[in-house]
């Protein structure tokens, strides 16, 4: 982006402005491929944008995601289950 | 031109639409409703091609003119009083994001007790928020006022919003025949909305009025208070320019009235000030010789203009709408700060008077003035602070 003077305060969205907030994370949401139905409601509830879309598919980014398990909770076929870091 | 018989408040529903308004969100409260009423009538019409937005609240009303001022309209709002209160954050944070919006602000005691009369207080109490205060002595100057508040507004010096204020009812209410400019003139004089750094844009996405840390958050207030400094100029040129492109013009932050060659200067704000003119011209007739300086700007203060004013008189009499409980009017306090580090200060003699919509008739102000004369003469103590008006009898003491 480029570069200009504001004299009011923006923020303009950023990957990782917080930092790498993965390593907050206790448990750690795990997508089962077979059960998945794609309805990508896990994407749409993820609080963090850490549920990126490819090839049709929900993925999880590990390095911002902070284990809330909105998207385990939302997942209308259980297809998330929520596994403790080691 | 056309001429209408307008109030104060239809006069800046004019104004606004002149101003080609494109946003308009309000709640109504009284003594302003008669303004948004006007705008929807125009809204609803076709006379004005604005969105106008109905809310539940004050606090909405502004919450949705920052939405609309961000993404590059030309927003105004209306409020008074209790109103302004209750939008008071908001009002706050559409001058930290530098945001060029207009409101009227028709003055209104503040409760309880409840009352919907003219008084100062609701007005002044914006004095710190980074809004530019002007206030309004008629309605033609109110119609004039709110087009020229867009022009200092969107100056790319100043980028802050204005807050345009009038007196309840003697202002807001009461008819007066009023110029109407013609679009092709007004447009001439105020160009359409720019586009501006911090202006949102869905293609561009970014936040506005975020966090700031400690190593950030002062440098924002620091060019609030450049631009507002900055604003003194533009103010004085906005009107210049429009007594050049539309025929009137009122003398920038300060009206003066024979000042001149007066020995005592009346400071006054607002629709009283006309009968302070009159009490100048009654007194002058006496032989006193008086001049008023009627404070068109709040803020930025006219602090340069009331040191000339007050290096040439003898004493100064300020004449508030208002009070600090436990200080004074605050206009004498901005007026007194102004002269403290001048070396010709004259004395000055604080009235508070006129609150809650009580008349400020020309007796109160030639009594003032009068006093101070006597004080010139005898070389009495001034007396600082004193309320004229009240009524003793209803007081139990």
């Amino acid at each position: 982006m480029k570069k200009v003077k504001f004299i009011a305060p923006v923020a303009v969205p950023t990957i990782g402005a917080s930092g790498k907030t993965g390593n907050w994370r206790v448990m750690k949401p795990i997508i089962d491929y077979d059960k998945c139905i794609k309805c990508m409601q896990c994407w749409m509830y993820c609080p963090e944008g850490a549920i990126t879309v490819e090839n049709d598919m929900p993925k999880i980014d590990y390095v911002y995601c902070k284990g809330c398990g909105i998207c385990a909770n939302e997942c209308p076929v259980k297809a998330i289950k929520m596994e403790k870091e080691v | 031109m056309v001429v209408k018989v307008l109030t104060g408040n239809h006069a800046a529903a004019y104004g606004a639409k002149l101003a080609k308004v494109n946003f308009i969100s309000a709640y109504p409260i009284t003594p302003q409703t008669s303004i948004i009423e006007k705008l929807a009538e125009f809204v609803d019409s076709g006379d004005l091609n604005a969105k106008f937005v109905r809310v539940e609240s004050e606090h909405s009303a502004m919450a949705a003119v920052i939405g609309a001022a961000a993404v590059g309209a030309r927003a105004f709002t209306a409020t008074s009083a209790q109103g302004l209160f209750y939008m008071y954050e908001m009002i706050w944070w559409a001058a930290g994001a530098r945001l060029p919006i207009v409101m009227g602000v028709v003055t209104r005691a503040i409760a309880p007790p409840w009352s919907i009369w003219t008084d100062h207080a609701d007005f002044l109490a914006l004095r710190d928020s980074g809004w530019i205060l002007l206030f309004a002595r008629d309605a033609q100057e109110v119609l004039d006022t709110v087009i020229q508040a867009y022009r200092i507004a969107e100056d790319e010096e100043v980028m802050l919003p204005v807050a345009v204020g009038w007196d309840a009812f003697i202002a807001s209410h009461t008819a007066e025949s009023v110029d109407i400019p013609s679009q092709e003139v007004i447009d001439e004089y105020l160009p359409a909305k720019k586009e501006f750094a911090h202006m949102l844009d869905v293609e561009h996405p970014f936040s506005l009025g975020n966090l700031a840390f400690p190593d950030n958050y002062m440098e924002f207030r620091w060019l609030i208070d450049k631009s507002m400094n900055a604003a003194r100029e533009v103010i004085l040129k906005a009107d210049k320019e429009y007594g050049n492109i539309v025929g009137r013009s009122y003398g920038g932050l300060v009206e003066e009235y024979k000042c001149a060659d007066a020995d005592v200067v009346v400071f006054m704000m607002g629709a009283a000030s006309g009968d302070g003119m009159d009490a100048v011209d009654e007194l002058r007739d006496e032989g006193y010789n008086v001049g008023l300086c009627r404070i068109r700007a709040v803020r930025p203060f006219p602090i340069e203009e009331v040191r000339k004013i007050s290096q040439r008189v003898k004493a100064g009499v300020v004449i508030d709408r208002d009070v600090s409980f436990g200080f004074g009017g605050i206009l004498a306090g901005e007026i007194k700060a102004a002269l403290y580090n001048t070396d010709k200060k004259p004395p000055i003699f604080n009235i508070i008077a006129g609150l809650g919509g009580r008349d400020i008739d020309v007796r109160i102000v030639k009594q003032a003035v009068i006093n101070a004369y006597r004080f010139i003469e005898e070389c009495k103590e001034p007396k600082e602070l004193e309320w004229m008006g009240l009524r003793q009898e209803v007081l139990i003491l």
